[in-house]
């Protein structure tokens, strides 16, 4: 399955804590295999725009929000399971 | 330990405290909740918990010059806001006005999923965040563990609330948190091992087709407090929990005599009839004229200008009136004059506590000098024994805080000794006058006796008296030694010295 929609993305994290940085680094692998070109990928340090957590209802860090395409979904953790985080974006599982 | 046991003795060493603004509330915490710290609300679904805790915030963002913060994880903002309009908070003119800070948290578990390691930092985020925009002191977290249906891993959950109140400690914030009633722990999910500072237990039951919200403290660490179920009520004023004013006996005691409206009574008193700010028991078997000698009673408050404010239990004001006026008391002229308000109501419309603050409120409104309760014995069928002397014991000090003098017309039935079916709330009275009648031949016979009266003379002499076209009349005394003489004169105060009293048959 080639995905054609554009995939916008949130990543909200809290600094460069080991955790966030590997779900940095996490989210950004999955991209460039699967959504090469087509992804918009934002990362958010919750401590620098605290008020950004209150739109995409954020709790747990760090959370992946898939803005598009529908449904919104929520991936919360440091995003090392990646079939849970394939899933989450709706991509195949890897062969 | 002794630390502990000298802070729990000596109330100026007690914590600080943050007073919630909520009547009654404040008298059984001893004067609010542990200020800088977290407070855990537990109660089943609608026992009150977020209206109490709302009132909390919104009090006091009004009164105590404290903003609050609430984190909502149930209820949308105006979903809340619309539940306490009718308490007369105005939630979004607070939000503006920068005192209160509404965030609602929504966690939905079909739309999460959990790809590894995580913490609540967003949470702890927003919360700081809401802090720091309006100068919070007071936080609300309702209800936190709704986030146990939303995330899965309850080790981290666990972990990251233990964080979340040692955090609020941290920061100073005086918090309210609520939780669901737990089956076999005192809470769902077991808060209650973390928030250690001050444990409250909302309830609500239904007994006898009669609910009744309660109220207790369960544990409030360095601090003394009342230990009672105390019950409360969600009512137009906001949460009003009772006893209001009970847990002090410090009223004044006037010496200042009022009238019972019958010259003769008065003369059986003393000369000078009961004392103001007192309470008189007045009991009798069914048509012996309790409620004449009440209208008396208020007919002469009334002439004196003074207000008087009289709870009807068993018929209207109109029929009432009507009675009194074919027995040459006329009390309309009163009510017309706004010198006498009429409550009339069915006992057994309300719960008792109901009946208490209707009584509070009727008495606040009116702000009477004399209040009547006829008959008492109405309200007894509407709760236990237990029940009905502590709802009278706090209408009794709540009237005698006011300066009112109060009179309890009590319906014995003829088959009981009168004076031990009283035993119950005699004691709560100052003066107790007793009324009965007896066939002697052909007619009716009535007779009226003082059997007690405290701090002063009265007589112990048993007197026939008639219905008339112009009221109540008293025969001549029989008594040869003139001037209404006891056995053992005394004198004193109202409610100091409760001196035995003897009856005279």
């Amino acid at each position: 399955m080639i995905p054609t929609e554009q995939y916008v993305l949130r990543l909200y994290v809290t600094g460069m804590t080991p955790r966030s940085t590997r779900a940095i680094k996490c989210v950004r692998d999955v991209c460039e295999q699967h959504l090469m070109g087509q992804y918009d990928l934002e990362i958010i340090d919750v401590y620098q725009t605290p008020s950004r957590l209150v739109q995409d209802q954020i709790v747990a860090i760090p959370t992946l929000v898939k803005c598009t395409p529908a449904p919104i979904r929520l991936m919360v953790g440091d995003m090392s399971n990646r079939e849970r985080l394939l899933t989450g974006l709706g991509l195949p599982l890897d062969d | 330990m002794l630390a502990t046991d000298f802070m729990i003795t000596n109330h100026r060493s007690e914590i600080a405290k943050a007073p919630t603004g909520i009547p009654g509330l404040d008298e059984i915490t001893h004067g609010g909740l542990p200020a800088g710290r977290p407070t855990l609300l537990a109660g089943g679904p609608g026992s009150g918990k977020t209206l109490l805790g709302v009132s909390f915030l919104v009090e006091g963002a009004q009164r105590f010059n404290e903003p609050g913060v609430l984190l909502t994880f149930e209820e949308k903002v105006d979903e809340l806001a619309t539940d306490v309009r009718s308490l007369g908070y105005d939630l979004h003119k607070l939000c503006e006005e920068k005192k209160l800070l509404i965030d609602y948290v929504h966690v939905d578990r079909a739309e999460i999923e959990e790809t590894g390691e995580y913490d609540l930092e967003g949470l702890f985020v927003r919360l700081e965040h809401a802090i720091k925009e309006i100068g919070a002191k007071r936080v609300m977290l309702d209800t936190i563990e709704t986030l146990f249906g939303g995330l899965k891993d309850t080790g981290i959950l666990r972990a990251e609330l233990r964080r979340l109140f040692r955090w609020l400690r941290d920061r100073g914030m005086t918090a309210i948190i609520t939780a669901e009633r737990g089956e076999n722990q005192f809470t769902r999910q077991g808060l209650e091992e973390y928030v250690t500072d001050a444990v409250i237990s909302l309830d609500h039951r239904v007994e006898d087709q009669i609910s009744t919200r309660r109220i207790r403290i369960v544990k409030y660490r360095g601090s003394t407090h009342g230990t009672n179920e105390y019950p409360f009520l969600i009512g137009r004023d906001g949460i009003n929990v009772l006893p209001v004013t009970s847990l002090l006996l410090e009223h004044d005691a006037p010496a200042e005599r009022i009238s019972t409206g019958l010259p003769a009574l008065d003369g059986m008193l003393g000369g000078k009839g009961f004392y103001r700010a007192s309470t008189v028991l007045l009991t009798g078997t069914a048509g012996t004229g309790k409620t004449t000698l009440s209208a008396h009673f208020v007919d002469a408050a009334c002439a004196r200008g003074e207000k008087c404010l009289y709870f009807l239990f068993e018929e209207s004001p109109q029929q009432m009136m009507r009675n009194m006026a074919s027995a040459g008391i006329h009390l309309k002229r009163w009510v017309d004059k706004g010198l006498l308000t009429f409550h009339a109501e069915r006992p057994n419309k309300h719960g008792l506590e109901n009946h208490l603050l209707e009584m509070h409120h009727a008495v606040e409104t009116v702000d009477p000098d004399v209040v009547v309760v006829d008959p008492i014995t109405n309200l007894m069928t509407v709760g236990s024994n237990a029940d009905v002397r502590s709802m009278l014991t706090r209408l009794i000090d709540f009237l005698k805080t006011r300066g009112v003098t109060a009179m309890f017309a009590s319906l014995t039935s003829s088959t009981q000794v009168a004076e031990t079916t009283e035993a119950l709330i005699s004691s709560l009275m100052d003066s107790w006058v007793l009324v009965a009648a007896d066939t002697e031949g052909n007619r009716r016979s009535r007779k009226l006796y003082v059997l007690k009266s405290r701090g002063m003379q009265h007589s112990d002499e048993v007197r026939h008296f008639m219905f008339t076209s112009h009221g109540i009349e008293l025969l001549p005394s029989e008594d040869k030694t003139e001037g209404a003489v006891t056995v053992a004169g005394r004198t004193g105060k109202a409610g100091r010295s409760p001196a035995r009293a003897r009856k005279g048959k």
